[in-house]
C-alpha cells in the first residue's frame, strides 16, 4: 500500500528526516516510537503534504500513484488520513459545514454526486456513536472550545466518516485520560479491516496496550533505527531509548 | 478650473430650475447649503476625516443631473425579492410611483420627499435637515444644495408595522449620471418599524450617488435599519446616514456592502435620551480594485445608553478598506457601555486595510471598549481542511464565509438573513447575479 524509501526532508533548512525506509501493507498496524524530536511527527506531515516541510530527496509510493507529486487535498481523497497531535480550531466553520464539504469534496474526486441531506445525517449519526461523540457536536464550530479529549474523538470521527485506506495517528494519546483513551482506541480498532491500514505514533505503550500493532520501528535522528514485533515497543516502555541511541551512536 | 468651480457655475446659473419642481421646505436652506459647499470644497486626503478616500476625484468626472425631473422608466428586479415587505422604488434621485402601492397601516405615510414636503410641509420641516444641519460636511451641503427629491417615511405615536418597509435605490441612466437623494425617516414615540433599503446600478456608465438618509426615532421607540449595497464598479457611493434616538429608543443598523465601487458611508448616531440603545453593524466585500471606507460616529450626549458597534471587512486581490469608527461620551454620560470592535481579512498581500478605532470619552464612570485586528486566512486552518480533502478554493471560501458570519447573526429578519447568507457565499464564489450580467465588473 504504501512504500517509503530513502525520504530525506527538512524544515527552513534543517534536516529533519534523514532516509526513511518503510513498507506498509493492507491489514497492517504500525507503530512509529522514538525520543523527542526524532522525526516522527515530521514524517506525519510530509504524508499528508504540510506545505512547511520540503521534501529534498527519495520517494513515497500509495497504492501505485506518487504521493510526492499530490496536493493535501488529493492526499486525502486517495485516502490518507492524519489525526492531527494538534486539531485546529476553525471559528465560525460549523463541524456539519466541514464534514459535508469534505464527503462531497471526497465524492466529486470520484465521480459521484453529492450525498443527500438524510444520509449525510444519519452519517454523521452512525460515526458519532463510534466515539461517543456529543450530538451537540454538530452545531458547533470546528474544534472550537472542544476539551483535549473532544479533540482527539473528532479526529477519530472524522477519519470514520472519510473512511481512509491509511490512518496516520500522531501522538493521539497524548492528553488523554483513560476512560477517553479507551473510547479512542475502540474508535480505531473498530473501523479496522483487511484492506486498510494504520501508523500509530506514539511516545507511549500505554496506547499500544488498546490498538495491537503487528510491527514497531524506532525512529532516532531521522531514520528508523530498529524494527521488530510488538515485544519491542515492551522493551521500550521497561529500558527506554537510551540503549538504542547508545547502539546507534557508537556505529 | 477647479472641480468645484463647474458646480458653483452650475448651482449659479441653473439654481431657479433646480428649485421649480421642489417644495419651500426643501428650498428654504438651499442657498446657505450652497455658500458651505463653496466655502468648504470637496474633501481631499488633506482633510484628517477622509484621509483615506480622496472625494474630489470621483466629482471630476462630468455628470449629467435630472434638474427638470424628466420621468425615467425601468424595468428591474433587486437581488432580495422574497422578504415580502412594502416595496418602493427610488430611481436616481426620484420617488418613483408603482401602480399598486402597499396598503399601509392607518397614520403611516410613505411616498417620495418632495410630495411630502408638498402635502404635509409642517410635518417634514420639523424635522428636515436637523441632523445633517449639525453635520457640517462638504458632500452633505453639497446634497441639501441639489437636492430634489427622495423617500419620506413616517409612523406616527404607537404604530407597529407589520410588515419590513424595502427600498430599492437604482442608478438608471445612458451617459454618466449623478444623483443627490435624500430620505427622511420618522418613527414617532414607540412605535416599530423595520427599513431595507437596496442600493443598485443598472446601466455600464459612471454613476455618482451622494446620498443623506436623516432617521428620528422617538422615545421607546424600535428601528431597525438595514442596507445593502450592489452596485457596480463604476458607482462612487457617497452615503450619510444620522440618526438621532430619544430615550429607551431602541435602533439596530447593519449596512452590508457586497459588490462596490467606491463607497464612503457616513454614520452619525446621536443617543440623546437615557436608556437608549443602538447596535451598529457593517460589513465590506472588496475585491479588484474596490474601495470602502465606513467612517462612523456615536455620540453619548445623555447617560445610561449602549452602544455595541460590530464592523468586518474581507479584502481580496487589490480591494482597500477603511474604518474610522469614534465613540463620543459627552461630559456627565455616566453610565455610559460602548463597545466597538472592527476585525478585518485581507485575503492577498496586495489588499489594504486602514483602521482607526477612537474614543473620546468625558465622564469618569463608563465601560467603554474598542478594538481593531487586520489579519490573513489562518494558514493551518487551510491545511486542515485541505488534509480532509477540502480543496484550497473550497477551504478558503469556507474561511471567509464563518469570518463574516456574525455579522449577518445580527439581522432580525429571517427572510433577509437567508437571503444574506445566500448573497454573501455567492459573492465569495464570484457568482454573484451582479457580475453575471453586467459588462463593467467582468
Amino acid at each position: 500500500m504504501l512504500t517509503i524509501k530513502n525520504l530525506h526532508a527538512n524544515i527552513n533548512g534543517k534536516e529533519i528526516l534523514r532516509g526513511i525506509n518503510l513498507q506498509v501493507n493492507e491489514g497492517e498496524v504500525h507503530a512509529i516510537m522514538g525520543p523527542n524530536g526524532s522525526g516522527k511527527s515530521t514524517l506525519s506531515a510530509v504524508l499528508t503534504g504540510n506545505p512547511l516541510f520540503t521534501v529534498t530527496e527519495g520517494e513515497v509510493i500509495f497504492n501505485g500513484k506518487n504521493l510526492l507529486e499530490m496536493a493535501p487535498e488529493d492526499r486525502s481523497r486517495e485516502g490518507i488520513f492524519l489525526s492531527f497531535q494538534y486539531p485546529v480550531e476553525i471559528p465560525g466553520v460549523s463541524m456539519t459545514n466541514f464534514m459535508r464539504t469534505a464527503i462531497n469534496e471526497h465524492r466529486k474526486y470520484k465521480g459521484m454526486d453529492p450525498i443527500s441531506a438524510s444520509d449525510f445525517l444519519k452519517l454523521m449519526r452512525e460515526k458519532k456513536e463510534f466515539v461517543e461523540l456529543d450530538s451537540k457536536l454538530a452545531n458547533r464550530s470546528v474544534n472550537e472550545g472542544f476539551s483535549g479529549g473532544e479533540k482527539k474523538r473528532n479526529e477519530i470521527f472524522q477519519m470514520a466518516m472519510l473512511d481512509p485506506k491509511l490512518s496516520i495517528l500522531d501522538e493521539t494519546d497524548s492528553g488523554l485520560d483513560i476512560d477517553a483513551l479507551r473510547i479512542v482506541a475502540s474508535g480505531v480498532n473498530k473501523l479496522k479491516t483487511d484492506h486498510n491500514a494504520c501508523i500509530v505514533i506514539t511516545h507511549y505503550q500505554r496506547l499500544l496496550d488498546y490498538i495491537k500493532p503487528d510491527i514497531v520501528h524506532v525512529l532516532y535522528k531521522g531514520q528508523i533505527v530498529k524494527t521488530a514485533g510488538p515485544e519491542l515497543a515492551l522493551e521500550l516502555e521497561d529500558r527506554g531509548y537510551d540503549w538504542i541511541k547508545q547502539e546507534i551512536d557508537a556505529q | 478650473m477647479s472641480i468645484e468651480q463647474s458646480y458653483i457655475e452650475l448651482y449659479k446659473e441653473r439654481h431657479a430650475e433646480l428649485k421649480k419642481p421642489c417644495a419651500d421646505v426643501l428650498n428654504a436652506g438651499r442657498d446657505d447649503a450652497f455658500n458651505r459647499f463653496e466655502s468648504l470644497g470637496f474633501p481631499t486626503t488633506r482633510n484628517e476625516d477622509y484621509l483615506y478616500t480622496d472625494l474630489g476625484k470621483p466629482f471630476s468626472v462630468d455628470y449629467g443631473l435630472n434638474l427638470n425631473r424628466l420621468y425615467i422608466p425601468v424595468a428591474f428586479r433587486c437581488d432580495v425579492p422574497s422578504i415580502n415587505g412594502y416595496l418602493y422604488y427610488v430611481v436616481n434621485d426620484s420617488f418613483y410611483t408603482t401602480q399598486q402601492q402597499p396598503v399601509l397601516p392607518e397614520g403611516v405615510i410613505i411616498c417620495g420627499l418632495n410630495e411630502a414636503a408638498q402635502k404635509y410641509p409642517e410635518l417634514v420641516a420639523k424635522y428636515y435637515n436637523r441632523q445633517a444641519a449639525k453635520a457640517k460636511t462638504a458632500t452633505m451641503a453639497f446634497n441639501e444644495a441639489f437636492v430634489q427629491d427622495g423617500f419620506f417615511m413616517y409612523v406616527p405615536k404607537g404604530v407597529v408595522l407589520p410588515k419590513p418597509v424595502q427600498l430599492v435605490d437604482i442608478m438608471r441612466a445612458d451617459v454618466d449620471f449623478m444623483a443627490n437623494s435624500r430620505n427622511l425617516v420618522i418613527i414617532e414615540e414607540g412605535a416599530k418599524a423595520q427599513l431595507l433599503e437596496c442600493a443598485h446600478t443598472q446601466d455600464p456608465v459612471q454613476f455618482l450617488c451622494n446620498r443623506v438618509t436623516e432617521v428620528f426615532v422617538g422615545e421607546n421607540a424600535s428601528f431597525e435599519y438595514y442596507s445593502l449595497e450592489n452596485t457596480h464598479n463604476k458607482t462612487t457611493n457617497i452615503s450619510s446616514l444620522l440618526v438621532k434616538q430619544e430615550a429607551s429608543s431602541n435602533v439596530l443598523i447593519n449596512a452590508v456592502t457586497l459588490h462596490n465601487g467606491l463607497t464612503r458611508n457616513n454614520v452619525q448616531v446621536d443617543l440623546d435620551g437615557e436608556n437608549a440603545e443602538v447596535l451598529l453593524c457593517g460589513m465590506a466585500i472588496g475585491d479588484k480594485n474596490q474601495q470602502v471606507d465606513n467612517f462612523t460616529l456615536i455620540n453619548h450626549n445623555t447617560p445610561h445608553c449602549r452602544s455595541r458597534e460590530l464592523f468586518k471587512y474581507v479584502l481580496d486581490d487589490s480591494a482597500v478598506g477603511a474604518f474610522v469608527g469614534k465613540i463620543y461620551v459627552a461630559p456627565g454620560a455616566q453610565k455610559t457601555e460602548a463597545l466597538m470592535t472592527n476585525k478585518n481579512l485581507c485575503a492577498t498581500s496586495t489588499a489594504k486595510m486602514r483602521a482607526k478605532p477612537q474614543l473620546e470619552i468625558y465622564a469618569d464612570d463608563v465601560k467603554c471598549s474598542h478594538g481593531a485586528t487586520v489579519g490573513q486566512l489562518d494558514e493551518a486552518a487551510l491545511f486542515y481542511m485541505r488534509s480532509r480533502g477540502i480543496s484550497v478554493k473550497e477551504a478558503k471560501l469556507l474561511l471567509k464565509f464563518a469570518f463574516a458570519a456574525d455579522v449577518i447573526e445580527n439581522i432580525r429578519i429571517d427572510a433577509l438573513k437567508d437571503r444574506i447568507h445566500l448573497l454573501v457565499e455567492k459573492r465569495f464564489r464570484g457568482e454573484l447575479s451582479k457580475c453575471a450580467g453586467c459588462v463593467i465588473c467582468q
